[in-house]
């Protein structure tokens, strides 16, 4: 079966092009995806739960209604890797944390529905940093994870399993959740595309909660194309959580391969500064002119409370995860100590068994900022300088379509080399964490290589609810780019 | 901002139902203190009349209506508890009610 | 030293609805432990709540009935703390903004009116329900409480005895069922009530320490724990004591309360906003929608009965102590019966049948047409007020049409003039000893006459022609 060697490689529009047109079958494509998994994996350590044979039952069920010319739906055979956040009934949900080990979810979460129902083939859970908090996912509790591009190194986080799957092509599609830049960090990283829709756009329900009014799913992808396809099926309004917006969804995919001379790109200029790693500002410099060059207007816009943004970040994602993560108690599910004797030792020793050193670092932070004296000063006053945030890009974009920004400050750390300074780890959010905040929607595509191979990624942030325009920059983008990102050297 | 304690740290702990070693504990005053500290650069912003930001999104009345749609079976309920009597789930004995 | 009490109420009532607060588990008391949970009341990690709009709505009628304010704008909180009865180790609940505030109760106590204020009334979820008669000598917990809607509805210190403590709930329960908005029942936990007391010197304005008394199973057990508590402030503050600020758990059988130990961080409950839920808007519109749909209340009519019908005070309180005896009752009237009649029947008799046999009254088999039905042939003398009571009895039990049972049974009262004076005579003539003691001027013994004389005529004697016939009988010597 020669024909299915290079089947993991593609995109997942090809693939879906391929198996209509009849050139191959669901089963090829997972069983070329598990081959590819058996043979990388062992080196990128992205699956915490491989579900070959699901995989491969549900490929076969979706050649059968293939073959009787039923439409199984968009995503029809194609390939797809959860986050291991994300609540499914097969397998278990375990967000990467030894107080969750052997989770199984007897209920499913809204966006899995919608992959199943579209037709996806679902491959299993990625790794991820505990409950999503990190930028490394070094603080996942079963394995780190490496970069594909260079195992040396980090794929960022928290959803670093999911970047890393897409671009080692051990997955066509993943899912992650970004609070703070965990979709869109590591897919700078790892050299793929990650988008995070604006707040309310995709439902949160059965998605483990970090930080509740900042935590939004979004998707990793190999191309523009791809991400249009996902987020046709993901968008929209959900009658389970309150937070999801009732507006309609467009069709992404008219968001592809139109023109750009009516774009204006804002450039704030509180994120081009001397932190800012001079290869990537370059990167995002030559990227900006490709779109110059298909007519897009290019200004400067200022963010004045950019500085701030990490500052209120780390008020209020610990508060809300500190009452987020209280339900890990032992009782009714979950790790639980075996020598408790009394109640409040069955929440002591499990808790501080079954959460790792980060999670209760952020546990301890959120609660003492809630705590009795402290709310005003620090959860109060950070929900203030939120609104100010929001008010910059609400301002920013009276002015211009989108913001062009480089995702991160560098390109890929190296593992452990950040491990010890949690302040520093912190910092490595700068340019994400606003768009979180404000709720707005922002992807990351990748913008080149640095001099030792290691990819550079470019931030689009868009007005709320305007993934279109986001996705129409992006495509314009990568169409007229010049050159080809290539796949990571894991041969 | 005040800075923070080991007797804050402890009290924190203690709301937050952790149990911390000496060693844990002069880790975490050392961090959150440096976190903290890192946070009061908010001071240096005037927030006087600035209405706090509780929710990105303008809506407002997002109800589901009053229907009865079910609920799990028992087992399906307890099967990931450590701990039931296949009707309960199981906690030490309760002493002191609140 | 003489002292004033001042106390404060707490009710948390069970709203309801058919649904949980925040997701689709049935509402519904006794059903065996944890079947009526889902993932969303188990705090499964993932997922989300969803406000019930019922539970909102009763909540505003509940308010407007209390002549609350309603907010314009309000917000779901988290209130964190650990404990087994709770799913999620937060209650979502509301903090600095309740969905009503500022209303008013009017009760009434030795004859006058006290207006109680209320603080606020705000939405929140009730908690599991913890079990600790299990064999193994482990709790268990029973999650099929977790999430049912509760409605916290808190005075001021308004109150200054256990008797006006006792008529607030007693109007306050007279309110919510009313309303239908809560079965209020104080055993099964529908509505439980916590005062919280302190004593003042009288005249003092200074509020004293209080405590806050828990886990008591009824109004008079509330009572008796207020009586409890003063006595205990009492004795402390004249033994030179202070009072502790506490919460107490009332021990029906003993009559006492008894401290909780309690850790001093048990009370920091880290509020914060519920990021899962967005807020509650009640528009002008809204809230008229709501109004509209109030039932008349309990003071209002009352009033109005007590004045369209010309009842005593007393009456009109009896009749509209609760709503669908009320409705019974007006129901009766629209039927035809004459007020006052309806009125004695309803709180006589037909009050006594529904006790004995522990029926609420909407449940009962008979309508009030069949009622006024009854009582129409009181008034055209085709059967006796005494039969009544007994055909009442009998359409108690069977449901049938008084007219049906009175023809079926030949209950029909004797008025033949000529049929009663046989009947008379020959009791006369059987009994001539009670006949010479009438007439030698014992006139008590009539009353053995008449009496054997509705015995000979099965009770349907016309009463009235039958003291009239006797009477002349007795004349004649
Ligand atoms: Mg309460
Ligand atoms: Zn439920």
């Amino acid at each position: 079966m020669t024909m299915t060697l290079d089947l993991h490689s593609r995109t997942a529009h090809e693939l879906r092009d391929a198996l209509r047109s009849g050139e191959t079958t669901a089963v090829e494509i997972a069983q070329s995806y598990l081959d590819r998994i058996a043979d990388v994996d062992s080196r990128v350590m992205a699956y915490l739960d491989l579900w070959e044979e699901y995989a491969l039952e549900e490929a076969g069920a979706l050649d059968e209604r293939l073959a009787k010319g039923e439409d199984p739906g968009p995503l029809a055979g194609i390939p797809i890797a959860l986050k291991d956040n994300f609540c499914t009934t097969h397998g278990t949900t375990g967000c990467a944390s030894r107080i969750l080990r052997n989770f199984e979810s007897p209920y499913e979460g809204t966006v899995v529905t919608r992959l199943k129902d579209a037709g996806a083939v679902l491959l299993g859970k990625l790794n991820m940093d505990e409950f999503a908090m990190g930028s490394s996912t070094e603080n996942s509790s079963v394995q780190p994870t490496h970069n594909p591009w260079d195992i040396d190194r980090v794929p960022g986080g928290s959803s670093g399993g999911a970047a890393a799957s897409v671009a080692a092509d051990e997955a066509a599609i993943a899912l992650g959740s970004d609070t703070g830049g965990s979709i869109r960090q590591p897919a700078a990283f790892c050299g793929c595309i990650g988008m995070k829709p604006t707040y309310g756009r995709v439902s949160r329900y059965g998605l483990v909660a970090f930080a509740s009014s900042l935590d939004q799913i979004g998707p990793f992808t190999k191309d523009v194309e791809d991400l249009a396809l996902i987020m046709n099926v993901i968008c929209g309004r959900d009658p389970l959580d309150a937070t999801s917006a009732d507006l309609p969804v467009p069709d992404y995919s008219e968001s592809l391969g139109r023109e750009v001379s009516d774009i204006t790109i804002g450039l704030p200029k509180e994120f081009y500064t001397d932190a800012l790693n001079d290869e990537m500002r370059a990167k995002v410099d030559a990227a900006v002119a490709v779109l110059k060059e298909q007519g897009a207007r290019v200004i400067e816009v200022s963010l004045p409370h950019t500085d701030y943004g990490i500052a209120v970040y780390y008020i209020i994602a610990p508060a809300e995860a500190s009452a987020n993560l209280a339900r890990f108690d032992g009782v009714r599910y979950g790790f639980r100590h075996p020598d408790a004797k009394t109640v409040e030792d069955l929440y002591k020793l499990s808790k501080s068994e079954g959460f790792g050193r980060e999670v209760q670092r952020r546990i301890m932070l959120g609660t003492y900022v809630l705590s009795s004296g402290y709310y005003d000063a620090y959860y109060l006053k950070a929900q203030k300088v939120r609104a100010l945030i929001r008010q910059d890009f609400d301002r920013a974009f009276e002015q211009c379509d989108v913001i062009i920004t480089p995702t991160t400050p560098t390109a890929a750390f190296k593992l452990n080399e950040k491990i010890d300074d949690p302040l520093q780890m912190y910092l490595n959010d700068v340019y994400t964490n606003s768009a979180n905040l404000a709720g707005v929607p922002g992807v990351s595509i990748p913008c080149g290589l640095t001099d030792t191979g290691l990819p550079a990624g470019m931030q689009i942030i868009g007005k709320p609810f305007d993934e279109e325009t986001i996705i129409r920059v992006a495509h314009a983008y990568e169409r007229n780019r010049g050159f080809d990102p290539g796949k990571p050297p894991l041969e | 901002m005040a800075r923070i304690t080991l007797e804050d740290v402890e009290y924190v702990a203690g709301l937050a139902q952790l149990t911390l070693d000496d060693q844990a504990k002069q880790r975490l005053l050392k961090e959150m203190g440096e976190i903290l500290a890192y946070v009061d650069k908010l001071n240096e912003l005037d927030t006087d009349g600035i209405e706090p930001m509780m929710h990105v999104l303008d809506i407002s009345n997002v109800f589901r209506e009053d229907v009865v749609t079910g609920s799990l079976d028992r087992d399906a309920a307890l099967r990931n508890a450590p701990k039931t009597d296949g009707e309960y789930f199981l906690v030490p004995r309760i002493l002191d009610t609140e | 030293m003489e002292y004033e009490p001042v106390i404060g109420m707490e009710v948390h009532v069970e709203i309801s609805t058919k649904s949980k607060v925040f997701c689709g588990c049935a509402n519904e008391f006794d059903a065996p432990p944890n079947t009526h949970v889902c993932p969303i009341c188990l705090g499964m990690p993932g997922v989300l709540p969803m406000l019930n709009r019922a539970m909102v709505e009763a909540s505003i009628a509940v308010g407007l009935a209390l002549d609350c304010t309603i907010s314009r704008w309000s917000k779901m909180d988290r209130k964190n703390y650990f404990y087994p009865d709770q799913s999620k180790n937060y209650q979502i609940s509301q903090y600095d903004l309740p969905l009503c505030h500022d209303g008013h109760l009017d009760i009434e106590v030795g004859g006058e009116t006290r207006r109680i204020r209320i603080r606020r009334a705000h939405m929140e979820e009730d908690t599991a329900r913890n079990v600790h008669t299990l064999g193994s000598g482990e709790s268990g917990v029973d999650f099929n409480r977790c999430g049912v809607p509760l409605l916290e509805i808190v005075t001021e210190p308004d109150l200054h005895s256990a008797e006006e403590a006792h008529a607030y709930l007693t109007a306050l329960k007279q309110i919510l069922e009313y309303l239908d908005v809560s079965d209020c029942n104080m055993e099964e936990g529908s509505l439980r009530a916590e005062p919280n007391i302190s004593i003042r010197p009288k005249g003092s304005e200074e509020l004293g320490t209080k405590s806050e008394v828990k886990n008591i199973a009824s109004f008079s057990g509330v009572q008796k724990a207020i009586e409890f508590e003063i006595r205990r402030h009492k004795k402390i503050l004249d033994e030179g004591g202070a009072v502790q600020q506490e919460t107490r758990g009332w021990d029906a059988d003993k009559g006492l309360t008894i401290g909780q130990r309690l850790k001093e961080s048990a009370h920091d409950y880290r509020y914060f906003p519920e990021p899962d839920l967005v807020p509650i808007v009640v528009d002008q519109a809204w809230e008229d929608t709501i109004r509209e749909t109030l039932p008349e209340l309990p003071l209002p009519r009352r009033a109005r009965i007590r004045e369209a019908y010309a009842l005593s005070e007393f009456d009109a309180g009896v009749i509209t102590a609760t709503k669908p005896m009320a409705d019974f009752y007006e129901a009766t009237l629209s039927a035809g019966a004459p007020p006052k009649q309806a009125a004695n029947w309803l709180m006589g008799d037909f009050q006594a049948l529904l006790s004995d046999s522990k029926t609420e009254i909407q449940e009962n088999k008979i309508s009030p047409e069949q009622l006024a039905e009854m009582i129409a042939l009181i008034e055209d003398a085709t059967i006796s007020g005494k039969i009544a009571k007994d055909l009442l009895a009998e359409m108690f039990d069977t449901g049938k049409d008084p007219k049906a049972l009175v023809e079926e049974k030949g209950l029909v009262q004797i008025s033949d003039a000529g049929e009663l004076e046989a009947m008379i005579r020959e009791v006369m003539e059987s009994h001539p000893g009670p006949v010479a003691d009438f007439r030698s001027g014992k006139h008590k013994a009539k009353g053995f006459l008449v009496g054997q004389v509705m015995k000979l005529t099965k009770g349907k004697g016309n009463p009235q022609l039958v003291n009239k016939i006797l009477d002349e009988e007795l004349e004649k010597t």
